[in-house]
């Protein structure tokens, strides 16, 4: 096919991704500078639709809350791994940026006297831990998708201007700036190079490298593997986020709402088991901490089912018309996925991959920033990222339920607000590279033109298999080695890939291809960042080093892709000193 | 051996193809409650990798593999291959132009959705807190807020194929969505647009929406609602 055309387009800045991250910046972008968004799918079909449970504010409005207690909850959560001067602006952020999504007409449930209704969720607390508190603020249990629908609303409003269905191929750089994005047209075939003065990363998460994830099928972790093959780094990929509530055997997500609403965990004894890891908050601590109860407990064989590889989670016992009320999405998908009508029965659920508290490192700004243990963090000219993949980092080891959807709104925001001042104090773009693109128009061609012998799925399945095995909940010095050897053998038979798809028009087969590559590429961070990584912290945890080690080990890990392929990985301190108020000192984690 | 379920599959590629055909294919069930799109899936993974269709969250609430199904438009995603009677036909959503195989262009769908100004409309300054609105307010919404813009309605609707001007069903239930809540103050300038010949008056109460939506809304019971409320303001 003739590929060799490029057509260019010119805009202030770009933002590749349209979930909340993307669409929020873009409102924020949007009405001071020309912007554009660029996405893979149509806006309102990004991940951020599933998001259920709410979103973390301390409105107050069911009972007295404060920002402090928020983020003492968040720096606890993160395992103290969090950087705390962006958790201090999240948490103060979340009331005026919640209130402002319902003045932009976002279909919160209520409370009697009219105001947004709030729900306890795992990991929030007053008084410094004391006991629950009611901090997400919910749409039913489709707050996601209320939230995205209502940017993309807001958006059409504002006339933004979309590139859907465009795939991001490579990220554009010269003389130290980040200078605009290449992408592939998904429907008509084509390349097309966006020049920009600032380019903003929204591109989302990637747990698809793992068999049973909550995500879909397009979280594929592409804005990573970009910003590595650029030069830069990534930061703190080995911690995933294990969420304890998957649907047995699919793997889709059964919010925490429903432990929120009064649900709870039992092993076959019909034993509340939590209150053994949790003595304090029981079902509703954190999730690293419930993953790894469950986990035990299938481990010491007080799983249920035939192969006792299972855990109950009861509704039950609650009121039906509460469930269809409050949790009307749950009750579906337990009825589609699990054939449980659990306003009768209980849902098995295991642990599924859910979450990426690592991501493109960033400050709280959103500027992305590099840095070391000796070198203070200085932003990259031209280049932001928001949303799940990027790192802020207010999720450190362990991200909180209801504080994604806070973060993708707050420094989507904050990024679209930053990227507008960048543009308007730099007087013109800052030129193309030469040629550029062209490794990107290659890897196109070369995945067209093969003739290898490796069919992309037999990869995939692998990818996903041995990730689950060895570098899951529990994790040792022997199985990230193990895996690390695996992706080196993967790596190598992705060379000799070959497409069915020759085609220009919707070709899905070039495409779920390049995310392959972009996975096997990351996965390389995650599991080396894992294998140096020596304790256990949050959601990272090796059963051969299982106390969390402050003393060599309170610091990010930063991944970059050397041109061989191999991973370097350095280190930069986390920033614990907050904006306003004094430091958590890190603590044992007890809930 | 595995049982094997047939899926005759719309292909179509307009790099090749001058004219559609259909393409059977054996689906192996490897687990229960398999999926339309498991089936897709195995399909394009381990039979034939030029077969096009979208997807997404595959869980039914992004509205990306809206398809018509033995002769139904549902969403593969949440459709179980167990309740379908075999062999199983795949086609896409009728009446848009197709780009390739399963994949339809959503252009005309998506703009009359555009048209009907799909977004909170104020005018009143907003307080500075939240606007306050009673359980009872927001109730109206459930039912209209869930749209999850998968076309489904729209294509399944005869008045919609017949009419090319036709807004369908989809866009007047969010036309609805936005008239119904108590907090809007753009629903003039909506009834302006749906107060038409190809609005709210070019439905005929055929129902086929209704069966449509995977979403288990109602589009026709909100056509009739905002039927009502111009009739009510007529006199
Ligand atoms: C089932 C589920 C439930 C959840 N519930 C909650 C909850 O209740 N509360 C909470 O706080 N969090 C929740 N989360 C987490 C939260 O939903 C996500 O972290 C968040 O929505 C991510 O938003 P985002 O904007 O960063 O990315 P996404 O919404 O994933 O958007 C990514 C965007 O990037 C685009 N993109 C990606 N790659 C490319 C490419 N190569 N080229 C072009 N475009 C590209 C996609 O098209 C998409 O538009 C949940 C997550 C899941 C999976
Ligand atoms: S009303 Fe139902 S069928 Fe129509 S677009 Fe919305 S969700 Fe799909």
């Amino acid at each position: 096919m003739a590929m060799d055309k490029v057509e260019i387009h010119k805009h202030d800045i770009v933002i590749v991704g349209a979930g909340g991250a993307g669409l929020r910046a873009a409102l924020a972008a949007s009405k001071e500078v020309n912007t554009a968004v660029v996405s893979e799918v149509l806006p309102t079909r990004s991940h951020t639709v599933s998001a259920q449970g709410g979103v973390a504010a301390t409105l107050s409005n069911v009972e007295p809350d404060d920002w402090l207690w928020h983020m003492y909850d968040t720096v606890k959560g993160s395992d103290y791994l969090g950087d705390q001067d962006a958790i201090e602006f999240l948490c103060r952020m979340a009331p005026e940026i919640i209130i402002e999504l319902e003045h932009m007409g976002m279909p919160f449930s209520r409370l009697e006297n009219g105001k947004i209704y709030q729900r306890r969720f795992g990991g929030h607390t007053k008084e410094f831990g004391k006991e629950a508190v009611c901090r997400s603020c919910a749409a039913a249990d489709r707050t996601g998708h209320a939230m995205v629908h209502t940017l993309y609303e807001q958006c059409l409003k504002n006339g933004v201007t979309f590139y859907n269905e465009f795939f991001a191929l490579q990220i554009l750089t010269n003389e130290g700036h980040v200078v605009g994005v290449l992408a592939w047209d998904i429907v008509n075939g084509g390349f097309h190079l966006f020049h920009t003065k600032a380019t903003l990363f929204a591109t989302g998460g990637y747990t698809r490298i793992y068999r049973t994830t909550t995500n879909a099928h397009i979280n594929t972790g592409d804005g990573l593997a970009l910003t590595m093959r650029a030069g830069f780094p990534v930061e703190d990929l080995e911690f995933v986020q294990f969420h304890p509530t998957g649907i047995y055997g699919v793997g889709n997500l059964i919010s925490e709402a429903v432990r929120g609403e009064g649900g709870y965990l039992v092993n076959k004894d019909g034993e509340r088991f939590m209150k053994r890891y949790a003595p304090t908050v029981w079902d509703l601590a954190s999730r690293d901490v419930v993953s790894r109860a469950m986990a035990e407990e299938i481990r010491h064989g007080r799983g249920c089912g035939p192969k006792g590889d299972y855990i109950l989670l009861k509704v039950d016992h609650l009121d039906p018309e509460l469930i269809h009320e409050r949790l009307p999405g749950i009750w579906e998908l337990a009825y589609v996925f699990a054939h449980v009508d659990c306003t009768k029965e209980p849902i098995p659920v295991v642990p599924t991959a859910h979450y990426s508290m690592g991501g493109i490192p960033t400050n709280l700004h959103g500027e992305v920033v590099l840095g070391s243990m000796d070198s203070p963090e200085s932003p990259v000219p031209g280049f932001y990222a928001a949303g799940e993949c990027a790192c802020a980092s207010v999720h450190g080891a362990n991200r909180l339920g209801t504080n994604s959807l806070l973060d993708i709104l707050v420094f989507g925001k904050v990024g679209g607000e930053k990227a507008v001042e960048f543009c308007q104090s730099l007087p013109e773009h800052v030129p193309l590279p030469e040629n550029a693109g062209k490794e990107g128009i290659d890897e196109v061609k070369r995945l067209v033109d093969s003739t290898g012998d490796e069919k992309m799925d037999a990869i995939w399945e692998e990818l996903r298999d041995t990730m689950e095995a060895n570098c899951g909940v529990f994790r040792t010095e022997e199985t990230l080695s193990k895996q690390k050897k695996i992706l080196e053998n993967l790596c190598e038979r992705f060379k000799r890939v070959r497409l069915d798809d020759k085609g220009k028009v919707f070709n899905l087969d070039l495409i779920e291809t390049l995310e392959l590559g972009h996975m096997l590429e990351f996965s390389k961070a995650i599991v080396e960042g894992a294998l140096a990584r020596t304790e256990s912290r949050g959601a990272h945890y090796r059963d051969d080093f299982p106390e969390r080690d402050d003393k060599n080990w309170l610091k990010h890990t930063l991944a970059y892709l050397n041109e061989d392929g191999r991973i370097r990985l350095d280190y930069k301190p986390v920033r614990l000193k907050p904006l306003t108020v004094p430091t958590f000192e890190p603590k044992e984690r007890v809930y | 051996m595995a049982e094997k379920v047939t899926f005759k599959v719309f292909r179509f590629n307009p790099e090749k193809d001058k004219k559609p055909y259909y393409q059977d294919f054996e689906v192996e069930i490897r687990k229960p409650g398999m999926m339309v799109l498991d089936g897709l899936n195995q399909i394009r993974w381990e039979m034939d990798g030029t077969l096009a269709f979208r997807r997404s969250c595959r869980e039914g609430v992004c509205g990306s593999d809206g398809l018509n199904i033995n002769g139904v438009n549902m969403l593969s995603c949440i459709t179980h291959i167990s309740d379908l009677k075999p062999p199983i036909v795949i086609q896409p959503l009728p009446s848009l132009p197709v780009v390739k195989d399963l994949v339809v262009d959503l252009t005309d769908f998506m703009n009359k959705f555009f048209l009907v100004k799909p977004y909170l409309i104020t005018y009143s300054p907003p307080p500075d807190k939240e606007r306050l609105q009673t359980p009872e307010e927001r109730k109206k919404l459930d039912g209209l807020y869930e749209c999850i813009l998968c076309a489904c309605c729209s294509t399944s609707c005869p008045s919609y194929w017949a009419d090319p001007e036709y807004l369908g069903p989809s866009a007047l239930l969010n036309s609805a969505r936005f008239i119904l809540d108590s907090r809007d103050e753009g629903a003039d300038e909506r009834f302006e647009i749906i107060n038409d010949r190809h609005g709210v008056w070019r439905c005929h109460t055929i129902l086929n929406c209704i069966e449509a939506c995977p979403k288990l809304l109602n589009p026709t019971e909100a056509i009739g609602e905002l039927k009502k409320i111009l009739i009510k303001k007529k006199f």
